[in-house]
């Protein structure tokens, strides 16, 4: 496991494998010696012969120590498996007994979480008795419903997935479908979770042996030895402070491991949530090559990722340039590069990605190592596909902007509040003032993507990256999206560069687009004339993929046959050519490069029509 | 088989999310669906095919009220959560062939299907995370066609994916309806593509049906206001009114 190798990882896995072979071989090993009683050493304090003294009989601490950690283990073990168990019935109930039957069950566990732990711990250990049975049903029961609470939450997201309802479409019963479908897929954070209160339950039950409610004599645990060493703590503190010591490393062991399989496994995010920094001083700019209104210009900007054996680059020498006020649209199929590309201008691709080539944002040169955050919040504003990503979940829509001009510009709460309310008016939302006081997952995904172009202007940007703002959206708000993007360009003479899949929805709005395919811009066209005017073969055929108002009923649709080639595994010669209508030997081996605005070796050259309709995918 | 929707509606709650729908798709042909989201098209679908119950009226399957196994099965929006990351595909396209098979014949059965939706059957050992989101969607309709459905209900299921791979997968729907024979609601908010693959119209909104025919005529000569509204905004339409909010 990836987990263990951090050093908090191996540090636990290290920890916990000594803690369970002890548990193992402890007892066989020193049971007689932690047994044997040396009268001549009563409560005797540390030693040569007893390194951690000796308890009130004359027997070895440090032996005793270490044969009771299989009975400490094994205890806590015992009691997260009655907790996970428990939870994991009450926490599937709810779905297996649908929304009506499931509601009371909910409610319970609810109650039960919100119960103090400790206070459930003891009252359930003096329902069940004192004792090491009675301890660990208290213990496991007093777990279960934050187990339960935590399937419950897992089931609900899976039980959400489009093949439990295929499933369920196909015939199948709850029972059959929760072990089929839904445990096998909870069962990575439930094990997790499980280590972690592992851990919990330990510490619990040295508490519980402690306070003379679990392990009772002649059997000792750790807890137990606690108490038996506490009488004399005084005179011989390490007879008390040794067992603890244990509770303690064998509860990290439990804990460390947990965590870092946790953090190992929790989704890291490709693009974090970015703050729109606003800075009140001004940034030197200075004066570009081409004339003040160049407000980006990239040159030969490739972005590299480690492989297997050699790099991977899945962005290859992409230059472009944008004006004042201009749209230039990117067109290309996913894994082409378009969102990488996007990204590497931002600033945002992160480690273990490399950027190289030069990205020059209003004059100033953004990969010359320099902190650039300034420049990048007032100059640029990112819109991503999914605006739930990128907008604070927890947080009001309206403060969330607000926060930006707040950290920023230096407003105070009101001025900044207001600005957010009148820039989510310059989007065109509806009662702007209610949709600042709801939180992001309470809009709409159309009223979303205006509130994340809205936090975009807040300042007053130079350039709007639109990555696949539409495509989440239907047709109509994908219209007003591209509307509102549309009037911002007019308004500011903000440059605009429009990611997207669709070349219909390029052409809405750009008056330039770029088609790339693996990783290099293979085309520069100008928007009006895609249909009909585009040269290179992958333009002509992705234009011819979007069926139209017009397109023929009684022929197949028009698709692209083979798949985008995979940036690890490069041809040599033109990419493109595995799927080229027109393809030659020359195709096969020379890479051509892009001249006078299309990278092709038999530009313009007419298109068998045949072979563009292949049914494939 | 026809299936017909008859005076259905749904609530959530206090909410109503259909109202009264009443629809008819033919036996054979394919009916389109259109509606902005949140019109209430993904609930009629899930109402057809019982994962959503419905408050009054009721959904007949060639005169039969439907159920569970009666002969509907449904082909999902999201590639990605539509099959399960942990069962190889051909394992998720034999859960859903009926009745009790010998191991031989269902993977028989699953090699067929995959053949019939142009995927090689070598692959049925495949997890899904190998596979593209063109590809998933076609293990997605060899999973329901493993129902042998007489009606197939198809909710945006080229949404969510890149316009390239879009035609292969609708060329493929149109096959297999006219191949089968099946009668299908093709869920879309995508006017070019439904007026493709439709034979028949449907337009909601808010939870009505607010016109419906054969597709010539409702593309061609909407009545509703809101499919006016909605022809115009098919990207590289021409005409620009533009509405405020979503
Ligand atoms: N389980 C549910 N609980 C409450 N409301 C729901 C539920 N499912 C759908 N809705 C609501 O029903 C309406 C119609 O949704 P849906 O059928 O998904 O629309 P469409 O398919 O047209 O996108 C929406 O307002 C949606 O929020
Ligand atoms: S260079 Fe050759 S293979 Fe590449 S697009 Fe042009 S004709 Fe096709
Ligand atoms: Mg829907």
């Amino acid at each position: 496991m990836r987990a263990l190798r951090t050093p908090v990882g191996a540090t636990g896995a290290g920890l916990l494998a000594t803690v369970l072979l002890l548990a193992v071989l402890a007892p066989v090993a020193f049971g007689d010696g932690a047994a044997a009683v040396d009268t001549d050493n009563l409560l005797a304090g540390p030693s040569a012969e007893h390194w951690f003294g000796t308890d009130n009989a004359g027997r070895d601490l440090f032996l005793r120590v270490l044969v009771a950690t299989r009975l400490s283990i094994t205890l806590a073990l015992l009691a997260t498996a009655i907790a996970v168990l428990t939870g994991l019935v009450l926490g599937s109930l709810p779905w297996l007994l649908g929304p009506r039957l499931g509601r009371p069950v909910t409610a319970l566990v609810n109650i039960l979480v919100a119960f103090p732990g400790l206070l459930l711990v003891l009252s359930l250990a003096t329902v069940f008795g004192v004792g090491a049975r009675g301890a660990v049903l208290a213990i496991g029961f007093a777990g279960a419903p934050t187990f339960a609470r935590l399937c419950q939450t897992l089931i609900a997201g899976i039980a959400a997935r489009d093949y439990v309802a295929a499933a369920e479409i196909a015939g199948l019963g709850r029972i059959r479908i929760l072990v089929r479908h839904v445990l096998p897929n909870v069962a990575e954070p439930l094990v997790v979770n499980a280590t972690i209160g592992a851990g919990s339950a330990l510490l619990a039950f040295a508490g519980l042996s402690f306070l003379g409610l679990g392990v009772q004599a002649p059997a000792y645990d750790w807890g137990r030895l606690m108490q038996d060493g506490l009488a004399g703590v005084y005179l011989h503190p390490l007879a008390a402070l040794a067992p603890g010591i244990a509770v303690v490393i064998a509860g990290l062991a439990f804990n460390l491991t947990g965590e870092a399989v946790a953090g190992a496994l929790g989704v890291t995010p490709v693009v974090g949530p970015r703050a729109w920094s606003v800075p009140a001083r001004s940034t030197p700019a200075r004066s570009p090559a081409q004339g003040e209104d160049l407000v980006l210009d990239v040159r030969d900007l490739a972005v590299a990722f480690p492989g297997p054996s050699a790099p991977v680059t899945p962005v290859r020498g992409v230059s472009l340039s944008l004006r004042s006020g201009e749209a230039v649209g990117i067109v290309g199929e996913s894994g082409s590069g378009k969102s990488l590309t996007a990204l590497a201008i931002a600033q945002l691709v992160e480690e273990p990605g490399r950027v190289t080539g030069e990205v020059t944002l209003c004059g100033t040169d953004l990969n010359d190592g320099g902190h650039h955050e300034d420049l990048l919040g007032t100059s640029l504003a990112v819109v991503f596909q999914d605006p739930m990503t990128s907008l604070n979940p927890a947080m009001r829509v309206g403060p969330q902007l607000a926060e930006v001009s707040r950290f920023h510009q230096s407003l105070g709460r009101r001025a900044a509040l207001a600005r957010a309310v009148d820039r989510l008016r310059a989007v065109r939302l509806r009662d702007p003032e209610r949709a600042a006081q709801a939180y992001p997952f309470e809009l709409s995904g159309g009223m979303r993507q205006r509130a994340m172009i809205g936090m975009g202007l807040m300042g007053t940007p130079r350039l709007i990256i639109a990555d696949e703002p539409t495509t989440a959206l239907d047709v109509t708000v994908q219209k007003q999206v591209l509307a509102l993007l549309e009037d911002v360009r007019r308004e500011h003479g903000t440059a605009i560069l429009l990611i997207s899949h669709d070349v219909s929805v390029i052409g809405e709005i750009c008056d330039r687009v770029l088609v790339m395919y693996a990783g290099r811009i293979v085309e520069e066209i100008a928007a009006g004339d895609l249909h009909g005017d585009a040269r290179h073969p992958y333009t002509r055929a992705l234009v011819a993929a979007v069926p139209s108002m017009s397109t023929s009923r009684d022929e197949p649709l028009a698709t692209i046959p083979g798949q985008p080639v995979d940036p690890a595994a490069l041809p040599p010669g033109c990419a493109y050519a595995a799927r080229c209508p027109l393809a030659t030997d020359q195709c096969l081996s020379e890479e051509p490069a892009l001249l006078d605005g299309v990278a092709c070796w038999r530009a313009g050259d007419p298109l068998p029509m045949e072979q563009t309709k292949q049914v494939s995918v | 088989m026809s299936m017909r929707f008859e005076q259905v509606s749904v609530r959530f709650g206090r909410t109503q999310v259909l109202h009264e729908v009443s629809l008819e798709v033919p036996d054979g042909s394919i009916m389109g669906l259109v509606g902005e989201s949140g019109s209430g098209k993904s609930t009629l679908a899930r109402a057809a095919v019982g994962l959503v119950p419905v408050s009054t009226g009721r959904v007949l399957v060639d005169g039969v009220p439907a159920g569970r196994r009666s002969g509907v099965q449904m082909v999902f929006q999201d590639p990605y959560s539509s099959l399960d990351p942990r069962m190889s595909i051909g394992e998720s396209i034999a859960e859903a062939i009926p009745g009790r098979t010998s191991k031989s014949e269902r993977a028989g059965e699953v090699a067929r299907l995959l053949r019939l939706v142009h995927l090689d059957p070598g692959r049925a050992g495949q997890r899904p995370g190998s596979l593209s989101g063109g590809q998933r969607q076609r293990v997605a309709l060899a999973r329901a066609l493993a129902g042998r459905p007489q009606v197939l209900i198809a909710d945006e299921i080229t949404s969510a994916l890149d316009v390239s791979v879009q035609g292969a997968v609708l060329n493929l729907v149109r096959e297999m309806q006219r191949e089968l024979g099946l009668s299908m609601l093709f869920i879309s908010h995508n006017l070019a593509v439904v007026r493709y693959v439709a034979d028949t119209v449907a337009v909601m909104s808010h939870g009505h049906i607010v016109e419906h025919g054969p597709a010539a005529d409702v593309l061609e000569n909407p009545s509703h206001r809101y499919t006016q509204e909605l022809l115009a905004a098919v990207p590289g339409g021409t005409s620009n009114t533009l509405t405020k909010e979503t």
